[in-house]
């Protein structure tokens, strides 16, 4: 700021103050409408800012039964979903065995809900594979798997992510990175909400998705 | 006699003393394929600064020590550690989610309710035989924890 000059007049200087004061007050208005509406979303433009609203159930793969499916084949439920794959020692058995408490949880509500585990290594997670592994979590439990083609189309509409790690320790000699994420989506195939084992019981879960239904 | 006997004890302690470390709440997870890798689980307290730098099992090829990392994107990747540090006193515990053992190349599947024989060597020289019980594959602690 300059020095103010000795011979501005008082009037001068009030009129110069509620200019400033008018600029201040309307930049602030078109950030407090723009921070809100990023953050609300608009219902009224076609354009939505919400990452989330992108996260779609959209998938053409195969089941551990053989059978070819896609996301209309479960629309008559919510859809309680986890990547992952079959030579993941720690966190699948973990996500996985956690999952299959929270089925158990909902006991009569759990056939509203389909468990879902799709395999993000689909060269080694075969279709029989597929049905030994998911046959021990739970007997509801859905496993998907597919070409790499399809199984990466599927992790693209869940915004999800994964990763070939060579590693000569790991089987194969490669592990998947990838995200550890449940997704809980509506029976439209919308995205309701993303959970973390470890996030909390197991019995929280299960009682938050029984409120949803 | 006696006292000779006391003396020797009290002399050799530090020797015993210095290699002591205690293992607690250690467990596998019952393997779903022979051919997919195996996890072990459990807590290691030394009594003096150590480290844990290689453990052996007859009915795996290999075992290695995993930790896994989560990045702000909830990537979760898993990274070998080489030798695992034990602070003197200082619990240091493997758990589903976290650190690991894993068994690779294994003979047989991990069958529930039998018990997995591991031989733990440190980098102090003590080398520990112990066995744990193998829970199901769906188990995520020790035991049935009260709650």
């Amino acid at each position: 700021m300059s020095i103010e000059p000795s011979e501005t007049s008082p009037k001068a200087r009030l009129l110069r103050t509620i200019l400033w004061g008018t600029v201040i007050l309307v930049i602030a208005g078109v950030a407090i409408s723009w921070a809100l509406d990023m953050y609300l979303g608009n219902g009224s433009k076609t354009v939505r800012y919400s990452g989330e609203a992108d996260i779609r159930s959209e998938f053409s793969l195969t089941d551990h039964t053989g059978q070819e499916v896609t996301q209309a084949d479960y629309t008559y439920r919510w859809q309680l979903v986890f990547f992952g794959f079959t030579n993941c020692p720690d966190i699948c058995p973990t996500t996985l065995a956690y999952m299959a408490s929270v089925v158990d949880l909902l006991g009569e509500d759990a056939d509203q809900v389909a468990p879902i585990f799709i395999t993000v290594d689909p060269e080694r997670d075969t279709v029989p594979v597929m049905a030994e592994y998911v046959s021990v979590f739970h007997p509801s439990l859905i496993g998907l798997t597919g070409t790499e083609a399809q199984v990466a189309e599927a992790s693209r509409n869940f915004r999800t992510w994964y990763e070939r790690t060579e590693d000569d320790s790991a089987p194969d000699g490669y592990f998947m990175a990838h995200a550890g994420h449940i997704y809980l989506m509506q029976p439209s195939g919308e995205f309701e909400a993303v959970y973390q084992e470890g996030g909390q019981p197991p019995e929280a879960l299960a009682q938050e998705i029984r409120k949803k239904l | 006699m006696k006292i000779t006997a006391l003396a020797t004890v009290l002399t050799l302690w530090p020797f015993f003393a210095s290699a002591d470390v205690t293992i607690s709440d250690g467990w596998a997870r019952a393997s779903i394929l022979a051919s997919r890798p195996a996890a072990a689980y459990l807590t290691l307290t030394s009594n003096q600064s150590d480290q844990l730098v290689a453990i052996t099992t007859p009915i795996a090829g290999n075992v290695t020590i995993h930790a896994v990392e989560t990045d702000n994107d909830g990537i979760s990747r898993m990274v070998e550690v080489d030798g695992l540090d034990l602070p003197s006193r200082e619990p240091v515990t493997l758990a589903p989610g976290s650190m690991h053992l894993m068994l690779m190349g294994l003979s047989e599947k991990l069958e529930e309710g039998t018990d997995l024989p591991l031989i733990l060597t440190f980098a102090s020289g003590a080398r520990m035989e112990i066995s744990v019980p193998v829970l199901g594959p769906g188990a995520m602690r020790p035991q049935e924890q009260q709650p």
